[in-house]
């Protein structure tokens, strides 16, 4: 915590050791909902990286000027003004990907992982760290996302980004692809073993809770 | 039409269980499971909130906000639906800010035990998420009232059996890492599990 203020530290810190999904446990709700495949996780990422990078710039540009007693309501308006933004964009150019992804590009309003990068860095820090900071919480959220989304793409369709990599003979072989990585249990289950795998790795520093 | 309210409302809590088939709400699911009576007061705030914002928003958005809805002010042509996000996210906060206001003044009692999660609301995405699949699924006003309740008791429901197996858990002895969350999430796992075989009833 001492070097707070280094970029590299700032980028490098919500990427694994304050992963904001797997030590934090912010931003569940929309990283297991579109974690079936690779490509929504993959733009359901892109999307997350730009919003929060984007709103916590903004938040820490206008920290000075806004108001403590309403500052939520504020930090809500610039938050949605980021997702309107993408979720139009999305819709114009990428629309079947919109469509999978259907409400939960909007819940990245409502997103703790937005809020509380808004609420507990840039309130405090000057704009181009805040920028860096929600960089680095956008891959951190992403890279855990991806790492689902591989896991239930390949074993759950025998698939990665849509082309097939399971062999043809495998499946004559009598091997058959998990439906159960498509439900929804499946995504609470990997997440709970990425997390142990996680804290397993990181056993020198006390994470428990 | 009454049939479709009770299987709205059927479907709502049990096969398409806001949080278990819908991922919503899982921050304050995981914050707020360690104790059952804190998990009762905090999915009656969820029920009430719920059941208020969703027909509130429906009307919102279908004499707003929806492609035409403006007609009766004689603006036909103008769509103003991608304001949504944004028009839902506010009256949620501003509905939870007015609840909160009126608890206090009438009802200390209720106050004691609601009003530390009211501000935990405003941001809970099962909230928001049950708006936006109002939209998305074209309900009627009745519908969204019965959606925006039916949601809530599912909600309901999932946190105080989470809890209540949490309890429980205090005496296991998991492996190193795996305690508290991790283990939250592969409980959460089985429980979403268990509430897919409600599946195979259809209404």
């Amino acid at each position: 915590m001492k070097n707070k203020n280094n970029a590299l530290s700032v980028f490098l810190r919500p990427i694994w050791s304050e992963n904001p999904i797997n030590i934090q446990m912010l931003g569940i709700c929309s990283a297991l909902a579109v974690t079936v495949q690779l490509k929504t996780a993959l733009v359901m990422a892109l999307s997350m990286t730009f919003v929060v990078s984007c709103s916590s710039f903004m938040i820490s540009l206008l920290r000075k000027q806004i108001p403590k007693n309403i500052r939520i309501i504020v930090e809500l308006s610039i938050i949605s003004t980021f997702v309107i933004l993408t979720d139009e964009f999305l819709r114009a150019y990428f629309y079947d990907i919109s469509k999978q992804l259907s409400v939960f590009v909007g819940l990245i309003i409502t997103n703790c992982i937005v809020m509380g990068r808004a609420e507990s860095f840039a309130l405090s820090n000057p704009p181009h760290l805040s920028f860096i900071d929600g960089v680095g919480n956008g891959f951190g959220y992403g890279s855990v996302l991806l790492a689902v989304a591989f896991i239930r793409e390949l074993l759950g369709s025998g698939k990665c980004f849509g082309m097939q990599v399971v062999p043809d003979y495998f499946y004559s072989m009598g091997y058959e692809n998990a439906g159960f990585m498509l439900l929804a249990p499946a995504a609470f289950i990997i997440i709970g073993l990425l997390v142990w795998l996680q804290k397993s790795l990181t056993k020198d520093r006390d994470l428990s809770r | 039409m009454t049939e479709n309210l009770v299987g709205i409302f059927l479907n709502s809590v049990f096969t398409g269980n806001i949080l278990l088939a819908y991922f919503l709400g899982m921050c304050s699911f995981v914050a707020v499971s360690k104790n059952i009576n804190t998990a009762i007061g905090l999915g009656f705030a969820v029920i009430f909130v719920l059941s208020v914002t969703t027909p509130l928003n429906w009307l919102i958005y279908h004499y707003l906000l929806a492609p035409g809805a403006l007609y009766w002010i004689g603006l036909p042509n103008v769509n103003l639906s991608f304001l949504k996000f944004i028009m839902f996210i506010a009256v949620i906060a501003a509905m939870v800010q007015a609840i909160e206001i009126i608890i206090d003044r009438f009802s200390a009692a209720l106050y004691a035990g609601l009003g530390v999660f009211l501000p935990l609301i405003a941001v809970n995405c099962a909230i928001l998420g049950t708006s936006l699949f109002m939209v998305e699924r074209n309900h009627t006003f009745m519908e969204s009232l019965i959606f925006g309740f039916g949601s809530g008791v599912g909600w309901m429901m999932a946190i105080i059996s989470m809890a209540a197996i949490r309890i429980k858990l205090r005496y296991a002895n998991p492996p190193y890492g795996m305690e508290g969350y991790a283990l939250t999430m592969i409980v959460t796992g089985l429980m979403a599990m268990a509430f897919m075989l409600f599946s195979g009833i259809s209404f």
